[in-house]
């Protein structure tokens, strides 16, 4: 007698071979309308012209400039507190500690906070209280707290990979623990701190909401931290909503944006990559 | 470093109280789901159709999402080729990837008239329903993904053993096997559609109302933030906080239900 496939097996196997096919369709959909659309307006001049007529016409030089001053502002601060935190949980407080509890508790809440929420937060803590007003400081600290979590996470992750014979050998050999950190954890947990660092990094660059009401509108090329400045994502969304006739510049920003972010998106998962096959970089 | 980090969460929260202490002594907290309607500089702040709004487009992307979103991660364990299955999981991280201003942008030149051809005016639940079904899908995917890798290989050995096919392995023995992993990513989820601003905003269409049907536009308690805080001052700026603070704590109870599912660390598994 010839087995036969039961009929639930066929109809499964064809409903998620759609599934898959559909959602693959979907981000080709979206991917290639920007790719087409944007294609045609991005060129030379766009990248280093200011923008004119509301954004309809011109280039978007100043909002690049405001974009990268955000993001550097977001990363100079996260990276120290982020891996400091990460080291100290991963590293100096025992699992069951209840100081070490509470810190994870409150990282996973911070993690989920919605981004409109840190927006009012940075509107009222760096904007109000402590006198920042809109300016690119207020937007790159607001965005710091927001990446911060995702820093910390993959942090975590890179210490724990590194095996605990590393630890033990160092102290069987005397070395401080300090030295420990500095010398044999960190470099070899520097993956994860790669990892999160490019996560922290495109999650920054993909921010609106938190950016409106701290970085604030303003599409003039920023003459220091204290001006306001307006992101690319800003961009975009006040080209789509605000401006009419704004589509075209709106889809060559989107372009670049996306492009930025899918670089980040292939570097993140290279690095990923190695780390899993190798377990640990020997630096 | 470690409590600065942590202090952070407690910081929002004293602030977004902080802001919202002066409204609440003076007009107390019930009137926000009392009042005639939203009508802030007249001193009328019903949140109720804005709450109805965040509910519906956040139900209905989930429903839409956890099937879809499961099933992909069960493509790339059981069914594709590993080729095609690494493929798509680049496909899912991309798509996680993507910024949620270009989603909202795309939402409003594509999928805004051709739902505004079926149904008209256009921006509505639906759209908002299809954009979000879209953004959190990467997040149950990428989770399920993980949870159904850490299903013990005797199991499915197991099953082989026994001359089961694809599907009632996947649905007989994984499915139970990975149930903790697969409710939270539907509760990550769940919190990213809260907290959804701008693609929701952007096709939405929001209008103050409580929809009749999915052709509706709805405005959301975060589209409702991001829409007045520009021009917002005394009360109607309090009761702005208010509305961050309503959308804070559903977060905080998400976490802590996530938290108690998992008997620990969300993210880490």
């Amino acid at each position: 007698m010839k087995y036969k496939t039961p009929y639930p097996e066929l109809l499964s196997t064809a409903i998620i071979w759609a599934i898959a096919a559909s959602v693959t369709g979907a981000l080709l959909w979206l991917l290639s309308d920007v790719f087409w659309h944007g294609m045609s307006q991005v060129n030379w001049e766009f990248l280093t012209q200011s923008p004119s007529n509301a954004g309809r016409e011109g280039g978007i030089a100043p909002i690049i400039v405001s974009t990268a001053l955000i993001v550097g502002v977001c990363l100079v601060v996260s990276i120290p507190l982020g891996v400091g935190t990460a080291v100290l949980i991963a590293e100096f407080a025992a699992n069951k500690s209840i100081l070490g509890r509470l810190v994870r508790l409150s990282l996973d809440v911070l993690a989920g906070v919605p981004s409109i929420v840190f927006g009012l937060f940075g509107n009222a803590f760096f904007c109000k209280t402590l006198g920042m007003g809109f300016s690119i400081l207020s937007g790159g600290l607001t965005l710091a707290c927001m990446v911060l979590p995702i820093l910390i996470r993959s942090t975590q992750e890179g210490f724990r990979a590194v095996p605990d014979d590393y630890r033990r050998s160092a102290a069987a050999l005397g070395v401080s623990r300090i030295a420990t950190l500095w010398e044999l954890l960190l470099p070899a947990a520097m993956p994860g701190v790669a990892v999160g660092l490019l996560l922290g990094l495109g999650r920054a660059i993909a921010e609106t909401a938190a950016l409106i009401f701290t970085s604030g509108y303003v599409d003039r090329m920023p003459e220091s931290l204290w001006d306001s400045g307006r992101s690319l994502s800003v961009h975009i969304y006040d080209l789509a909503m605000n401006v009419s006739g704004g589509e075209a510049n709106a889809y060559a920003s989107a372009l670049v944006l996306v492009s930025f972010l899918v670089l980040i998106n292939s570097a993140i998962s290279w690095l990923a990559q190695r780390f899993r096959q190798s377990k640990i970089l020997v630096v | 470093m470690a409590i600065a980090s942590g202090a952070i969460v407690l910081l929002i929260l004293l602030f977004l109280i902080w802001e919202t202490l002066p409204i609440l002594q003076i007009i107390g907290l019930a009137r926000f789901f009392n009042d005639p309607a939203w009508h802030p500089t007249s001193e009328e702040f019903n949140l109720v159709p804005m709450l109805w709004g965040t509910l519906f487009v956040t139900v209905g992307s989930i429903l839409i999402a956890t099937p879809i979103g499961i099933l992909s991660a069960v493509f790339c364990h059981y069914y594709a080729p590993k080729a095609i299955a690494n493929l798509y999981r680049r496909a899912i991280e991309l798509l996680a990837g993507i910024p949620s201003v270009v989603y909202g942008f795309w939402g409003l030149v594509v999928l805004v008239p051709i739902i505004g051809r079926i149904h008209p005016p256009g921006p509505s639940l639906l759209t908002g329903i299809l954009i979000l079904t879209l953004m959190i899908l990467p997040t149950i995917t990428l989770v399920a993904d993980a949870s159904l890798a850490s299903v013990p290989s005797e199991y499915l050995r197991g099953c082989a053993s026994c001359g089961l096919g694809r599907w009632a392995t996947v649905r007989g023995v994984v499915f139970p096997a990975a149930k903790s992993g697969l409710i939270t990513g539907v509760i990550l989820a769940t919190g990213r559609a809260i907290g959804e601003t701008m693609a929701v905003l952007m096709v939405c269409g929001n209008v103050v109302q409580t929809p009749k049907d999915i052709f509706e536009p709805v405005r959301t308690l975060t589209a409702n933030i991001a829409l007045e805080m520009a021009y917002a001052v005394g009360n109607h700026r309090a009761a702005l906080f208010v509305t961050g603070l309503v959308l804070m704590v559903m977060i905080i109870a998400l976490v802590i239900a996530a938290e108690l599912l998992n008997k620990g660390h969300i993210y880490e598994q």
